[in-house]
Order: C-alpha cells, then structure tokens, then sequence
C-alpha cells in the first residue's frame, strides 16, 4: 500500500499538495475559542480547544511561530506577482511565507495524511546536498532512539517502586525500609527451606503492632492493614490523576491507536501526562487491583517519544512523521514492559499502528534494542535477567497433549468474548449513568472490594506477576510451595534425572492449592471486568495472563494426575510409561495463559513471539500457536472485536477499522452528502464572490471545508479550501493589507480578473487552496471508495458526476454507513 | 565579593562529588553479590537452603555449602541435588529509585494540596473579595480566581519571568480543566 501510495501521489498531486478538514456537521466544528494561546513550548500545551465552541479569536496568530516554508509555496511562479495586483517586485507575504495557524490540526480532529505526506517531501526538497542528508540522517537516528533510553530507564524504575509498595502492604524491612521483602532477606542466613520467605529482618505489620506473627489478633491486624494500604494506594492514585492529568487514566492503547491512525487529542501524549501516569501507575498496581502496568507503559513510551519530537522541527511540525516514531515508541513500550524487544514490534505492528512502512520496522527494532538494553543495565528481575517468568524446564510435549492446548484456546476464546461484552456494558453503564459521577469513591469501593477478598487467599494475596511465575514454574525437588506438595514418590532412587520428577499423585498441598486456585479463577474473572477503564492506570495483560495461567494449572495438574492413575488407557500408552516425566503442568499454564490473551485482545503473532521471548521456552512455539489460533477462531465467532478496538467504538473515536471489509454493494451517490432533501452544497466560486459573502457562507454552516468551483452554473471543481485557512487568511488580509474590505473580491485564480479601477483591491486566496483533491465519481462503489480512504489516510473525498461537481464524502459519513450496515447506531460515531 | 565565588565553588564541587558518587554507586560500587544453594531433602537430611558471599567461581556446592550435612562418599550425590545460583543485585539503585519516587510523590501530593487550599486562601488574603470575577463556568471548580493573575498582572509591573510563569501555570490549570471535564463529567473521552 505505501508503494502504492506514492505512486499516486506522483502521478496526479504534483507537488504541491494542500487538504483539508472534512465537513462536521455535529461535534468539532472548526473553530477555537478566546482561550486560544501560542505555543512556545510544546504542542501539546497550546491551542485550548473548546469541542463545541463557535467563536473564533485569531488575535494571537502573531505568537505562532511561522511554519517551515516547505509545502506551500506555488509551483508556479504566479505567486511572486504581489498580493493585490501590483508589481512582481513586491513581497508576497501570505503565499510565500504561510501564516501562522495555516496547516495546522485543532484538537479532536483527524489530521490528512496525503497533505502531511507532501510537505515532507517537499520538505525534502529543500534540503538538496548530501552532507546534510547525512548530517539529518544521524540525528534522526538518535533522536528515533533517544526515545528508548528514558522509557527504560522509567520501566525499571516503575518495578522496583512497584514491587516494592506491593512488599509495604505486608510488612517493613528493618535494616533500610526501601527493601522489599525478597531483598531484605537477601542476605540473611536464617532463611529455612520450608519457610525460605521469612527472616528477622523483615517484620509484618502484626509483628511490629502486635509483637507476635501467630494468632488470630495478629491475623486481623494484618488483614486491617493491608487493606488501609490498598486504600491509601488506591486514594492516592485517583485524587493525582484527578487533579494533574486527567488523561493519564485508562490503559490508552484505544487511544494511541486512534492517535496513530490521524487523530489529534492534545495533551494525551504531553509532560504532565507522562509524569502522572509514571506516579499513578505505580500506585494503582500496588494497591491489590487486579490490573497490570504493559499497557500504560506503552502510553508512557509514547509521550516521552512524543517530548523528545518537539526538539527536532522535522517531527514536531509534521504530524505524520510524527506517528512514524510514536510506533517505534509503542514497540519501545512493549519491550520494556515484557522484556520482548522483537515481539514488541510485532505488537506495535499488529495491534497499535495504522501505517507502517518497512523503515518503521527497522526503526522500531533497534529502539526496543536500546530499550531492552537500558532496562539490562537496571535489573530491576535481578540476575541481569530481561525475561519476566523465567521458565527453566524443557521437558518435551506429545502430539496427544494438543487437545488439551486446544481445549485451552476455546476456553481462553470463550473467555475474552464474554470479556469484552462484559467490560463494554459496565464502561457504557459507567459513562451514562450515575455511577460515573462519582470516580472516586468507585476506585474505593473496588479497591477495598478487591482487598477484603483477595487477602484470604494467598494466591490472589500476592500480586499478578508473582501468581503468574509460581503458575509457570514446573516443580521439583526444590520447590516447596503448596502447589508443589505431592506426594513423595515411594522408591527414593527411582526420581528422574538431576532433580525434574516423575509424575506423583497429589498430595495434601496440592489439593489445598487446587481449590484456592479455582476460587482465585473466578474472583479474577469476575473483579477484571470492573477494574478495567476505571480512572486509575490499568492495563490488562497480566491479569489476562493470569486467568489463563490459573486454568491451564488447572488442567495441567487434572491432566497429570489422570496419567499417573491411568497409565494403561489408549492414549497414554507408548509414551507415558510409569516413572516417567510425562506432563508438565507449567507448560499448560502457559499456554492458558496466552489463550486467554489472545481471546481478549486478538492479537496472533505477536502474542507467541511475546510469549516465548516472556518465557525462554521455544520448544513449545507449536502449542503456543495451536491455542492462540484456536482462541482467536472461537472468539471471533462471538464478535470481531478485541478489546481496544471495542473500546475504540464506545468512545465514538473516528478509527476506519483495516481490517475489517466491506461488504456491502453500495455506490458512493450513496453516502454523499447533500442527501436529497439536504439543503445544496455550500460552494465557493473563484473569483465572483466578495469577501463579505464568502465570510457569510463560512458563518452559516459548520463545514470545516469548502469545494471551490468555477461558476454556479457550470460547478466545474477548481479545488477545495480548509475553513481554519480561509478564516485566518480573511482576517489577516482585513489587518494587514491594504485595501481589503468586506466588498473585495476573493480570488482563488491566478491572475484576478480585470476590475474597474476604482474597485477595492482584490484578495488573492490561490496559495491556500489545494489544487487537487481526490475526486470519484457517483458511481464508484463503496469498498473502493473505503479502500481509497484506508489506504491513503483521505478525510474527505469530493462526488462528480459527468465531470460535474455533486457532493462530498467524508470520513465521517463512511463511519457512519459502516455502522448502519452493522446495524450499530451511527450517530455513536462522536469525533471526526 | 571573594567568599562569595569561594562558596559557590564549593557548592559546585560538592554537587559534582555527590554525582559522581552516585554514578560510580549505580555502576561499580554498592553491588552486592551472593552465591544461593539449595538442598532438597536427601535421605534423612532435611532441605536446607545456604547463602555465602562468594564470586562467580566459587559458586559451587562445596565452597558455599558449610557445614557439610553427610559425610565422606555421600558428598557427591547430595551435591549433585543441590542447585547453586550466582545472584547479583545493586542496592544502590533500589535506594536510589525509591527515595526519588517518594520525593516525587510527596512533592505533587504537597503541590496538589496547595493548588486546592491554599493557593485560594492566599488570593482571597491578598486581594480581598471585591476585585476578584468569578468565571461562569466554574461552579464547584478549584480556581473561582482564574482572573486574579489577570488582575494582578495590571495592576502591579512585575518581572516578565514572574508573569510568563503565572500565565503558563494558568494555562496549563485551564487544560486540565477542560481535560477533567471531558473525561470525568461528560464522559467523551477515556470512558
């Protein structure tokens, strides 16, 4: 599509290309408030955008810094003629210099692509002679890769914060208090092997309030203090974001996928933002909620990529380059969250990115390198160990075991389907009734829900990477965790090689284990549903993982158990022999875990490349990829969704989905607008109306575009005009030129036509006027028309019809004719 | 005037000292290094689990392992269990990482308490009541006194570093407004 896409732009737009908005008949007109300030630092702190504002103030486009004069000159060189009809001496201002404001994005609007496309070529241009290519070349390098150190380096940081304010909740270290629990006891010599988590050093709460560890007082000592953490923790969290960044709530991969496909929110990716989503997320994840930290990672990747654009002028001022490093940062995210460079990019690839050409992928691969690298040189795991669930056994897996795997994919399909529509009806209830009036007393409630029941039970005590190692881990002679407690094999000598173990029976602990673990299932299963979208930070990977993790132990030790006391039936004959290593439940665990991530988010490749690289395990590609597939298939059959793109639709956010196809033998007469009965469409001629009707034309309607014709007569398409442009040309021209009053004509040809000479001077609007806008005709079919939108990133697109102009479409009202045809309510679709 | 640039030099010198302290920490010093074995069961020995501070090289069963539990000709099956890891961690780092973290929380908790109580209290305490506008919009909102830099601003002529500051922060305190409307009340973005 990208080759493609370059060729057309070299066959039909030439060089110099300008779009524009599309019309928007409801939300975001275009048009700011008096709140309207420069920007002197940062984007994202400029251009107070009120959604549904109607003034216009454009006093202070004097403080906007002119823009890099790359796309607007004229190709001709008409342009040097003089604004008002005079000499070509004199110095055009408004053509070659554009306006400040000319060419930039309001807030909650989408940007073009073609038009950002073009100025960087043109751009290009400019910059002819090889030195500085080369000179451009490496410091695009290391600024696409500046981004990855700092999201490293705050990576590691959010660990050990976070492990260690999960440790305060239990206890405190005595020989320096910002140990947790693993490294106070680090070094201390009374560690047993039955109770290898206690030493002196670190004392509970009980311990300290009460004096003694044993008893039923100390018990509800530390019950009452881990939940006055979880609170705390948890209050903390909702009042930050409340009062510093609002937008720092949520997972925010919905919206940096919106983002990444031409949307603008200001302030999502901003300084603020990034500060407090850091701060809150460590304290959201230490509170007990069942919620994980990789997808708000990925939003703070993506804001310091977004801070360290603003020094170089090719990014900050191009919005399509932009997005270029904002889905390296997305793989830089993920990379760091999980220790997977490759399937962070793979996951930027499949899941967050809309365009992404093969430099991207190099690009991002040698970020998450850096990334990966920086996180090293932290150790936050400790033993220099990037992977997160180390998994250290090999045992060999049978053919005959890839039931079980598959009869994990549906199960982890099932789940993510009934997810997903669960999470959406509580979101949807959230957003239209009360209960989303009071934010934090609901983070409250839920957090002191989850804390009152997930004390008792030591596996949803602990916290969702700690539940999901000890899932993982294969058990030995080592271990001597409850899950681990067989029983001991009768014949001593008869144990495998080294320490791996025959299959036992189970035993006590075992059992014990068994049945906590079904109720921490369905405690997850269900506590998930709430806490996901709540206005805290909340990412839903692990606790994902660790419902799939928790049911493929489950089956694994089922499985296992069923080989030991049956070794004679048909398919556990002629490989699993007594005394022999047949079933490893970890890896069961693994596999669960990854259905369940799969059913949720529908992700394919990059799940098993995650999870291989999470786990070290290659050998076991084969049943990752049986029951990744067999997940997406069941869940797939219940809705086409994942989660993301879910929420991307309750949101109303204007994402034209690629994947999905269109299916429908609809023509574009079809969806153009004005429908009959509509009111005609608001043209504008070239060169036979007056400032002042143009100015009324542009009052009466919402329309963030105008299509320019020769005459009303003819309605022969010249070209297309933004409305922010023609509004801040009409007022600049009012305040700087000579002449222009509201009786001047504004002339959008070349040479104005011969005027009367006692006539105001005319207003010459070519240089803001895009010349060639994509054009089809009435009877173009719709999936062309949506392929064309999809693939060249278009906002509107004008209907002809026998060369004549008829309507216009825009990327709305495809948003809108897809959702009828699903049947979905089309006014949902909120933004533009 | 000599003392004066004495002192700053030393407080220069000190704060160079103090990085390069900090960084000599992070990367070479203030490691810690352990060896751990642990011993499953054996026989009618119990499981037991030892920690030495040794270097990668003697990380082995017989260096850590002390006091020997079995005797002579048993030594090599029960070392042959026992599972031996090399460990090493930075304690300067976690210190280092948590301080900060906690310096950075205290500092937006104390920032956040001023914007709400005090800074309020402060305006009404220098300007009294009878100047300040009260904006329309913000019933119930944390800054009744948006305008009070406005009217400050005119009547006083103060440093323009001073007033880019006030005008930034009440930029920034407008932003997060608008953001909290959008996403707490009215719901349209970030459900």
């Amino acid at each position: 599509t990208f080759f493609f896409f370059t060729q057309l732009n070299g066959r039909f737009l030439g060089g110099k290309v300008r779009f524009s908005f599309m019309e928007n008949p409801g939300y975001c007109s275009g048009s700011f408030d008096g709140l309207h300030h420069p920007s002197d630092d940062d984007d994202d702190d400029d251009e107070m955008v009120d959604i549904a504002g109607a003034t216009l103030d454009f006093s202070t486009t004097d403080d906007v810094p002119p823009l890099s004069s790359g796309g607007y000159d004229e190709y001709s060189s008409s342009s040097r003629a003089g604004m008002n009809g005079g000499g070509p001496k004199k110095l055009v201002d408004l053509l070659e210099d554009p306006l400040p404001g000319v060419g930039t994005y309001e807030d909650f609007n989408t940007i073009d692509w073609v038009r950002e496309k073009s100025k960087d070529r043109d751009r290009h241009r400019e910059v002819p002679d090889t030195k500085t290519c080369f000179f451009l070349f490496c410091v695009l390098l290391l600024a696409l890769n500046a981004p990855s150190s700092p999201p490293g380096a705050l990576a590691g940081g959010i660990d050990i914060a976070a492990h260690w304010l999960t440790d305060l909740k239990g206890g405190v270290c005595l020989i320096g208090f910002w140990f947790n629990h693993e490294h106070c006891c680090w070094t201390s010599n009374e560690t047993t092997f039955q109770e290898r988590d206690r030493c002196p050093q670190w004392q509970s709460w009980a311990e300290l309030i009460v004096g003694n560890s044993e008893g039923a007082f100390a018990y509800i000592v530390n019950y009452l203090m881990y939940i006055f953490w979880a609170l705390l923790f948890a209050f903390l969290a909702v009042i930050l974001v409340r009062a510093f960044a609002p937008y720092a709530c949520g997972s925010g991969i919905p919206e940096i996928k919106t983002i990444l496909s031409g949307f603008i929110i200001r302030g999502y990716l901003g300084k603020w933002t990034l500060i407090t989503k850091t701060i809150t997320l460590v304290l959201a994840v230490s509170s007990g909620l069942s919620l994980g930290k990789e997808g708000p990672l990925v939003h703070v990747a993506c804001c310091c990529a977004n801070i360290l654009c603003h020094l170089f002028t090719k990014y900050r001022k191009n919005e399509a380059k932009r997005r270029e490093v904002l889905s390296a940062a997305a793989a830089v995210g993920v990379s760091v969250a999980f220790g997977a460079p490759i399937g962070g990019v793979l996951f930027s690839l499949e899941e967050v990115s809309y365009y992404f050409p093969l430099k991207t992928l190099w690009r991002s691969f040698f970020a998450a390198l850096v990334a990966a690298f920086t996180l090293r040189s932290i150790n936050p795991f400790g033993n220099s160990r990037l992977v997160l669930f180390y998994v250290e056994f090999h045992a060999p897996w049978h053919l005959i075991e890839l039931a079980p795997f598959i009869l994990l994919g549906i199960f982890g399909g099932l789940w993510g389907a009934l997810f997903i529509r669960a999470n959406i009806a509580w979101c949807r209830r959230r957003k239209t009734t009360r209960l989303g009036h009071y934010p934090v007393i609901e983070v409250l409630v839920v957090a002191a829900l989850t804390a009152l029941i997930a004390y008792p039970n030591s596996y949803t005590r602990m916290s969702g990477s700690e539940l999901i190692s000890e899932l993982f881990n294969d058990c030995s002679l080592l271990d001597s965790s409850q899950l681990c407690g067989y029983k001991q094999p009768v014949n001593v000598s008869e144990t495998g090689v080294g320490n791996s173990l025959a299959d036992r029976p189970a035993g006590e602990g075992l059992y014990t284990a068994l049945w906590q673990l079904a109720l921490a299932l369905i405690f997850k299963m269900l506590i998930t549903v709430i806490t996901f979208g709540m206005k805290v930070p909340s990412g839903l990977f692990i606790p994902s993982m660790a419902v799939g993790a928790i049911a493929g132990r489950l089956l694994g030790v089922g499985m296992e158990q069923l080989a030991y006391y049956n070794h004679d039936w048909l398919i556990f004959r002629g490989w699993c022999s007594p005394g022999a290593d047949c079933i490893t439940p970890g890896l069961y665990a693994m596999v669960g875990a990854a259905a369940c991530l799969g059913g949720v988010t529908r992700m394919t490749v990059s799940l098993v490349v995650i999870m291989f690289e999470l786990t070290g395990g290659l050998e076991y590609i084969v049943p990752l990829m049986a029951a990744t597939m067999t997940s997406k298939w069941v869940a797939d059959a219940f809705g086409r969704e994942g989660i993301y793109e879910a929420h991307i639709r309750l949101n109303g956010y204007p994402f034209l989905e690629a994947k999905e196809e269109f299916e429908h033998s609809s023509l574009a007469v079809d969806v153009m607008r004005p429908r009959r009965g509509d009111p005609a469409l608001a043209v504008l001629t070239q060169d036979s109306m007056t400032v002042e009707e143009v100015e009324t034309v542009v009052d009466s309607t919402h329309y963030s575009g105008f299509p320019v014709v020769v005459s009303q007569e003819s309605q022969r398409l010249v070209g297309f005009v933004l409305r922010r442009d023609l509004l801040i040309s009409i007022d600049n021209a009012r305040k700087r030129q000579d002449g222009v009053v509201s009786t001047s004509q504004v002339v959008f040809t070349e040479h104005a036509p011969t005027q009367p000479p006692e006539a105001p001077p005319p207003l010459r609007l070519r240089g803001i006027m895009d010349l060639s806008p994509f054009t089809v005709t009435d009877h173009t079919p719709m999936d062309i028309t949506v392929d064309i939108f999809r693939k060249l990133g278009l906002r509107q697109c004008l209907v002809t019809h026998n060369g004549r102009l008829l309507g216009i479409i825009t990327k709305k009202d495809i948003l809108k004719h897809m959702a009828q045809i699903a049947n979905r309510d089309p006014d949902s679709i909120l933004f533009n | 005037n000599s003392y004066f640039f004495e002192t700053n030099a030393n407080n220069t010198a000190t704060i160079t000292n103090l990085l390069k302290c900090f960084l000599l920490c992070w990367l070479y010093l203030c490691k810690d290094i352990r060896c751990k074995c642990i011993c499953p069961p054996y026989r009618d020995v119990e499981g037991q689990i030892y920690k030495q501070n040794v270097s990668l090289k003697d990380c082995n069963c017989l260096h850590v392992v002390e006091p020997m539990p079995v005797d002579g000709k048993d030594v090599e099956a029960y070392c042959l269990r026992c599972e031996c890891k090399y460990e090493e961690r930075s304690s300067g780092t976690i210190k280092v990482t948590i301080i900060m973290y906690l310096s950075i929380l205290g500092l937006l908790l104390l920032y956040m308490v001023y914007l709400t109580l005090l800074e309020p209290m402060l305006k009404r305490r220098l300007f009294g009541h009878s100047q300040l506008i009260q904006s329309d919009d913000d019933i119930g909102d944390q800054q009744p006194f948006a305008n009070a830099h406005n009217v400050l601003s005119r009547s006083h002529s103060r440093p323009n570093m001073l007033n880019k500051v006030e005008h930034a922060q009440q930029r920034w305190r407008r932003q997060v407004q608008e953001q909290r409307k959008s996403v707490f009340d009215r719901h349209v973005v970030l459900s």
